[in-house]
């Protein structure tokens, strides 16, 4: 895997995100009550919302455009509604976040 | 090597279809499916319900673009299938598309039949059959001016219905002697038409349209005798038939629909038809339980198992007007070898027949109470011997066996195979065993699982039935509604036990009630955070993580992702130096849109995220501060230009309102608050329709409240009359403070003042001045701390991560 550091998880509210713009789109940071890190796309499989601009709670965030609530964990829609984001790997060392470049090129294509 | 299966056609039974292949065989296909219309599979039986505004197109949909991702289908949206090639062993999209198959499903459902009249054609004629059917009523409709629909049957009826609701003058023209022939006898007939008349709605039996008449576009319709309907919109709704031409074209065997046999399999062996345009044992059918039969045996046999035949049942037929109930099964015309027991209940709109043959049923029309249906239903499908019971027979159930059963009983005694959902072909069993097995305690659950009244609904009420049954006390619709699933507490007691423990922290609430969940939901989160702002306005610290963007950001999302920005004009009063600000912040950001609001302001679209605090300190220097155009408190204040300018005003409209908007603004309320001030009754602010408004008058000012004109419209209710401006502030204030401590969160104030009781609400705030004076002083008091522009705020820094990347990763480093 090839690493890439993001910045730091104190960047980033607690129960909140923030985005990383990429050549290949914008991937969502979450940080989690628990202070636990995850990313995904930051599109919602339903309309393409902005993920990173929705409530966090536990681990899922809820899309600010229509309320589909998604999982962090697994990037894949719950409830009733179905849909999926891809999820990308992220590494927390002492607080210094790195999101993994090969999941990225995978999600351009 | 997995197999090819295509399906042409995207509509209920192949939806349906391909649930069952899933469950028997999940991997065995990779599937493409080709629709004609632009969209996903989608509850065509709930049109009417969209049409009539009860439901939107999102709650409709069955499988969302995530399941066709999910499942690994490759939908083709949009795209018409022009050509089967059975040689080759293809298809043909009219894009251009061709996709190669080992097994097809053609599923191309059925066409509006079109009457060859005259004028068919014009700009303005419209059929019902799918949701672009429905949106190019619903934009006529907008005109409220005359429609004209063709056809009094349940397709007829129902558009002729919703197209009342949208507030159209509406006449139905049915060419038989009574409406709905086919399924009603002449009897029921009569009491539908007029309880479709009721609704405002005119019915014109035995006419014959000759022509439709119009130059350019409709405008009206001609009938044999030479009357004419004056009309804009044309809706003909005079039958369907199956869409076999496709089909006809490849040489497949066609009589009036593709001709199947009962394993649903066309006359080329590899190609299979399901749904309204197959035609099994010489029958076609319309109604969804015999599709979604065919759904099944189809998948069965793409799944290998070939024993699963198709057998024909009868449907009953409801018809999805709110507060019209009829039902109607089998054969109920004359004959010599049949009897009739009828029962007439003029006063209240009662009628129902039973047809037997050799003692037993064959069948049903129930108008006006049709709770029986399902167990006639039961008798009939078991060929159950009524002689015993013949005397009784028509009371229904509850007067079998002597004593006298309440409908709870009634359902409790049918048996387990008694069909509760016809169109899904579920039976009483099936729901009671799946809500033990599942542990089910709502409907919505019940829906999700079983399926049971998610089609058309018209069963709801015996599966709740059922679901008491089976839970007993543990099920009470009527209980007080949670606020979501965290927790088990209606809104109303979270805000009595917040004041009550002096809970000051959303994870204080959240431990000392119990959540469910760890840090609770996009539902509770933003409902507690405005309970505890509201009650502590001192204390509490506003937690933005909780807030919805809107409010955390202070703009509003569009869908695409940029933000609106709408500076406050007090009053809706602006000037030269004002605009010209505003004109410079246009040019500066190259804003893309700039629009008038309804509140007498100016919105600004498509702003980026990361633009927005450098719009906002531009606006700040021309002493603009947030509109609060996105929050769940106080918005506007529209005013009329009163007594400084106009001949008719009474007071000063404008400065009221311009002094109430300064006093009151910051302060979130439990949903948005639009108020007005209009100078005399002529009301050009619009004031009564608003959550609170004014209405001057030579005397003083007149206090409205509890208006709404979003997807309800209500006129706004009386207050009360106040003689000075000072206390006029000063009972609206109050008003709305009382609004604000006791309003669920996006609870309307006209929801709330229904809840409250109007009395109530004048009581305290017109005739008890120590309360009045209470609410007053605790909303200024609160005002302290919310007039804060959250605006300038951030301009100076303030939540700067909101509004910037974390990072920018390069393509350099991505490609490493």
């Amino acid at each position: 895997m090839n690493w890439i550091p993001i910045g730091n998880i104190s960047d980033i509210p607690l129960r909140g995100a923030r985005c990383v713009k990429t050549p290949q789109g914008k991937v969502a940071v979450f940080r989690t009550a628990e202070n636990e890190v995850f990313a995904i796309e930051d599109h919602c499989p339903h309309k393409g919302g902005p993920l990173s601009q929705g409530i966090v709670h536990a681990k899922a965030v809820t899309c600010p455009l229509h309320n589909w609530v998604i999982s962090l964990e697994t990037g894949k829609a719950l409830g009733a509604d179905e849909g999926e984001v891809r999820t990308i790997p992220v590494r927390n060392e002492d607080g210094t976040l790195s999101i993994a470049t090969e999941r990225l090129m995978l999600a351009a294509e | 090597m997995t197999e090819k299966l295509v399906i042409i056609g995207n509509g209920m039974a192949p939806g349906r279809m391909l649930e069952h292949l899933f469950e028997q065989a999940p991997h065995r296909y990779a599937i493409t499916i080709f629709n004609a219309e632009p969209r996903v599979n989608y509850d065509r039986i709930m049109l009417s319900p969209v049409l009539s505004g009860e439901k939107t197109y999102e709650q409709i949909v069955i499988h969302g673009d995530g399941w066709y991702i999910d499942h690994g289908i490759t939908l083709y949206k949009g795209h018409k299938i022009v050509a089967i090639d059975r040689t080759a062993k293809t298809v043909t999209s009219d894009h251009g598309v061709t996709e190669s198959y080992d097994k097809l499903v053609v599923a191309t459902g059925s066409v509006p039949f079109i009457i060859p009249v005259p004028g068919k054609d014009l700009p303005g004629v419209i059929t019902y059959r799918d949701l672009d059917d429905v949106q190019a009523m619903l934009l006529a409709a907008q005109s409220r001016e005359k429609a004209v629909v063709i056809g009094g049957g349940l397709l007829g009826l129902e558009a002729a219905a919703g197209l009342a609701e949208r507030g159209m003058d509406v006449t139905v023209l049915h060419v038989m002697p009574t409406l709905m022939e086919r399924q009603l006898d002449p009897a029921a007939g009569y009491l539908l038409q007029k309880a479709v008349e009721e609704r405002g709605i005119k019915v014109i039996c035995k006419a014959n349209t000759k022509a439709i008449v119009g130059d350019g576009k409709v405008e009206g319709i001609e009938l044999d005798n030479g009357t004419i309907i004056p009309a804009t919109l044309v809706v003909m709704a005079v039958g369907i038939r199956p869409n076999v031409n496709l089909a006809k074209d490849a040489g497949l065997a066609v009589n009036r629909g593709i001709v199947v046999d009962s394993g649903m399999q066309t006359s080329d062996g590899d190609i299979y038809a399901v749904g309204e345009c197959a035609e099994v044992g010489g029958m076609i059918y319309g109604l969804v339980a015999p599709l979604y039969e065919m759904a099944g045996v189809a998948a069965s046999h793409l799944a290998g198992d070939s024993s699963r035949a198709f057998v024909h049942s009868d449907t009953p037929t409801k018809l999805k007007v709110t507060g019209i109930d009829l039902y109607s099964l089998g054969d109920f015309a004359e004959g010599d070898d049949r009897e009739e027991i009828v029962l007439r209940d003029a006063t209240a709109g009662v009628y129902k027949r039973l047809v037997l043959k050799d003692n037993r049923i064959i069948g049903t029309v129930l108008y006006g109470d049709t709770a029986d249906g399902a167990w006639f239903n039961d008798l009939k499908k078991k060929r159950t011997d009524i002689t015993e019971m013949r005397d009784t027979l028509i009371f229904g159930q509850a007067y079998q066996g002597g004593s006298l059963l309440d409908p709870m009983a009634a359902v409790a005694a049918l048996p387990d195979d008694a069909e509760i959902c016809g169109c899904n072909g579920i039976c009483k069993g099936k729901i009671t065993s799946t809500i033990s097995a599942k542990g089910l305690t709502s409907l919505d659950n019940v829906r999700a699982h079983t399926k049971a009244s998610a089609s058309c609904g018209s069963c709801t009420g015996l599966v709740e039935q059922l679901i008491s049954l089976t839970l007993g006390d543990a099920y009470n619709p009527k209980a007080v509604q949670p606020m979501c699933t965290c927790t088990e507490l209606g809104h109303d007691d979270v805000r009595r036990l917040i004041k009550a423990k002096g809970l000051k922290t959303i994870p204080a609430v959240m431990q000392e009630l119990e959540w469910k969940t760890s840090c609770g939901c996009a539902k509770c989160r933003p409902a507690l955070n405005y309970y505890l702002i509201a009650d502590w306005p001192d204390e509490y610290a506003d937690d933005y993580q909780s807030r919805f963007i809107n409010e955390r950001v202070h703009a509003n999302i569009q869908k695409d992702g940029t933000y609106s920005v709408v500076p406050r004009m007090w009053g809706g009063v602006t000037n030269a130096n004002e605009l010209r600000a505003i004109a410079d912040v246009v040019d500066k950001f190259e804003i893309p849109l700039v629009k008038v609001t309804g509140g007498q302001r100016i919105d600004l679209l498509g702003i980026e995220k990361e633009a927005l605090p450098a719009v906002w300190a531009d606006l700040g220097k021309a002493g603009f501060i947030s509109g609060q155009a996105y929050a769940k408190g106080l918005r506007t204040v529209k005013t009329c230009v009163g007594s400084d300018w106009c001949r008719f005003g009474t007071q000063d409209s404008t400065g009221l309102g311009i002094r109430i908007e300064k006093f009151m603004w910051g302060s979130w309320t439990p949903a948005k608050l639009k108020m007005a001030v209009s100078g005399c009754p002529r009301n050009c602010a619009e004031a009564t329709c608003k959550d609170i408004g004014v209405i001057c008058v030579d005397s003083g000012f007149e206090i409205h409240f509890a208006g709404a004109a979003g997807l309800d419209i209500k006129g706004t209710e009386v207050l009360g009359l106040v003689k000075t401006e000072d206390e006029a502030l000063q009972h609206i204030v109050a008003l709305t403070q009382m609004y604000r401590e006791q309003g669920r969160y996006l609870e309307c104030i006209y929801k709330w003042a229904k809840r409250i009781g109007l009395d109530e609400i004048r009581r305290q705030i017109m005739h008890d001045s120590e309360k009045r004076t209470a609410y007053y002083e605790r909303f200024v008091f609160s005002q302290k701390f919310a007039q804060v522009d959250p605006w300038s705020e951030r301009v100076s820094g303030k939540d700067k991560h909101e509004f910037n990347p974390m990072a920018t990763v390069t393509f350099g480093q991505a490609a490493e």
